[in-house]
């Protein structure tokens, strides 16, 4: 491998049928966790994906340990917790340090299964699959993976899309969007189950804990671009895309560089680069003159 | 390790643990860190920084994975990248109100990318055989007495900073807009106690590794402030708590062969369970008797 100039490995990664099948997840992955995340940012709800993203780990540990599917534990035990969560708090949203205290047990929990799966019969030669679900591995995604990847992807985004205008009223008005007969707790539960969903998707590609980032940063960076709601869910959504393929592009290039590690560079970088920009709420009055 | 029997006699079973030195050293630490943690956790639910405080214990992971790849002492790279990442997040603050919403995806994205390189340099380096789980879900087996020292000498300077700004920073935390009128000066403190709550997980992530720390931080202070409101009482029954069940995951792991974690967070979750199921079991109890009286009582309890 190594024998190769950096190019021709490159060139022989990409004609490979593993980095096509990274490549069609990953863009549509990027995509839902990209809508998803832009209200997760909008409504302060960061710290469930947080929570999520280790309920992701435990679901898949659990699921391998009692010898199922990675994705079915990885989906149940995200929707589960998702819902957990949203009937916890009021209106929707749990109170930080109950959301804390769960997950800090359910990652406990997560490393009882881890042990089980290593120590039995059926994971005894596989002691990295812990390594693989907690940082990803979407270089081993197979043709069937990929597709049902792709279809779970798709169907989140177009939910977030039909459900996207009065979710926003209910984001920024939460009062003034209930009086006008808007289900806010209805939203704010469909929502955390589209959130449950995304945080399984993003697992397969970034792992469970690193899907905070794919969430949280091309999210952060809208919103500190645009004020613009659609805008920005329009923003973040290519920021996501974008920052996937430049992660893979990036660790199809360097094959010492992990792609969850590529991916996350990637998103930093862009959510770093927005600081560069003055900020609108200090100058935006000379900024719309300037560009008008 | 043998797998040993626990005898139900806690005279023989702790002889016995006290016999490997091991455990010894895993018992100690395993105190300092909870009293650690206990304190400083404390401060960390009370100022609701849940997600600050979880986003420091995952940095110990990279920190630890650096010390590794780059040859240097554990210590080093725990302390090192633990202490820089409050750093960060203290500037990040800077300038924003708390708990905003962009505060929150900044951190969540120092956490994620952060956790990126520590992934990134388990991958440079090849050398561990079983990966990153020793480091992401800690070990009580192969701890020092030299760790034990660095442990207790951390641990003592973080219990004297927290003694000494202890009074201005409850009142900074429990309001901190009349405290900056009286002339606290908040922003100092909460900087300050960042860089503890640095220093404390960096601890704890060597015991518990850097997935668990997070747990000895919120659980026991969690516990404890549902059950009392008295600040004194509410930090003591904390660090009871911390220490009651690291040690008791310390004997639970010590005789069965699942993760030290896994007991720990269970135990603690547990305690936090039957806090809130009590406290509920009291209002309900109270609301009872208080519409079961006759008016004049509920009145009269109404009144006083």
């Amino acid at each position: 491998m190594n024998a190769y100039p950096a190019s021709a490995a490159a060139a022989s990664a990409w004609s490979q049928p593993f980095f096509h099948h990274a490549l069609l997840a990953g863009t549509f992955i990027a995509l839902a966790a990209g809508l998803v995340g832009y209200f997760l940012v909008l409504r302060a709800q960061v710290f469930t994906g947080d929570a999520l993203s280790h309920v992701a780990f435990t679901g898949a540990m659990a699921a391998l340990a009692g010898g199922y599917d990675l994705r079915l534990g990885l989906f149940a035990g995200c929707v589960l917790v998702a819902l957990l969560l949203a009937g916890v708090g009021r209106r929707g949203k749990a109170d930080d340090v109950v959301i804390g205290s769960a997950f800090a047990w359910i990652l406990g929990l997560g490393s009882f299964f881890l042990t089980l799966y290593t120590t039995s019969a059926s994971g005894m030669g596989n002691g990295g699959a812990g390594t693989s679900v907690l940082f990803g591995s979407i270089f081993g995604l197979d043709g069937g993976q990929a597709l049902v990847a792709v279809l779970i992807a798709l169907a989140v985004s177009l939910a977030v899309l039909l459900i996207g205008r009065p979710l926003l009223f209910a984001t920024l008005d939460e009062n003034v969007a209930a009086a006008r007969g808007v289900p806010v707790r209805a939203l704010g539960l469909g929502f955390l189950v589209l959130v449950g969903v995304t945080a399984g998707e993003a697992t397969q590609a970034v792992g469970s804990l690193l899907l905070l980032g794919l969430l949280a940063a091309p999210a952060g960076a809208a919103v500190r671009l645009t004020d613009r709601p659609f805008h920005g869910l329009a923003l973040a959504a290519a920021l996501a895309v974008g920052e996937m393929w430049a992660g893979l592009a990036l660790s199809a290039w360097v094959p010492q560089c992990p792609p969850s590690f590529a991916v996350m560079a990637a998103a930093t970088a862009v959510y770093a680069a927005t600081y560069l920009r003055p900020r609108r709420a200090a100058s935006g009055r000379s900024l719309v003159v300037a560009q008008g | 390790m043998p797998s040993p029997v626990f005898s139900w006699n806690p005279l023989y079973d702790f002889q016995l643990m006290w016999s490997y030195p091991f455990m010894v050293n895993a018992f100690r630490a395993g105190a300092i860190v909870a009293v650690v943690a206990g304190a400083v956790g404390w401060f960390m639910v009370l100022r609701r920084q849940t997600f600050a405080g979880h986003t420091l214990s995952v940095v110990a992971f990279p920190g630890a994975a650096f010390a590794t790849l780059a040859g240097f002492s554990l210590s080093l790279g725990y302390f090192g990248f633990c202490v820089a990442a409050a750093l960060a997040l203290a500037g990040l603050r800077r300038g924003r109100e708390p708990g905003g919403a962009e505060e929150s995806a900044a951190t969540g994205i120092v956490q994620a990318f952060l956790l990126a390189c520590g992934y990134l340099f388990m991958a440079l380096y090849k050398g561990l055989l079983e990966g990153p789980q020793s480091l992401l879900f800690g070990s009580f087996l192969g701890i020092t007495g030299g760790q034990v020292a660095t442990l207790a000498v951390a641990g003592a300077a973080v219990l004297v900073v927290l003694a000494v700004i202890g009074r201005p920073l409850l009142f900074a935390s429990v309001d901190a807009q009349v405290a900056a009128a009286r002339g606290v000066p908040v922003r100092a403190l909460s900087v300050t106690f960042l860089v503890m709550l640095g220093v404390a997980t960096a601890e704890a992530a060597q015991i518990t590794g850097a997935l668990l720390v997070f747990a000895l931080l919120v659980l026991p202070a969690a516990t404890a402030q549902v059950l009392t409101a008295r600040p004194g009482l509410s930090l003591l029954l904390t660090v009871v708590i911390g220490f009651g069940v690291t040690w008791a995951g310390l004997v639970a792991a010590f005789y069965r062969p699942y993760p030290l974690g896994f007991f720990v967070t269970s135990f603690a979750f547990g305690l936090f369970l039957l806090a809130h199921g009590g406290r509920a079991t009291a209002r309900a109890v109270e609301r009872r008797r208080a519409t079961a009286g006759s008016g004049p009582v509920a009145m009269a309890g109404g009144a006083a």
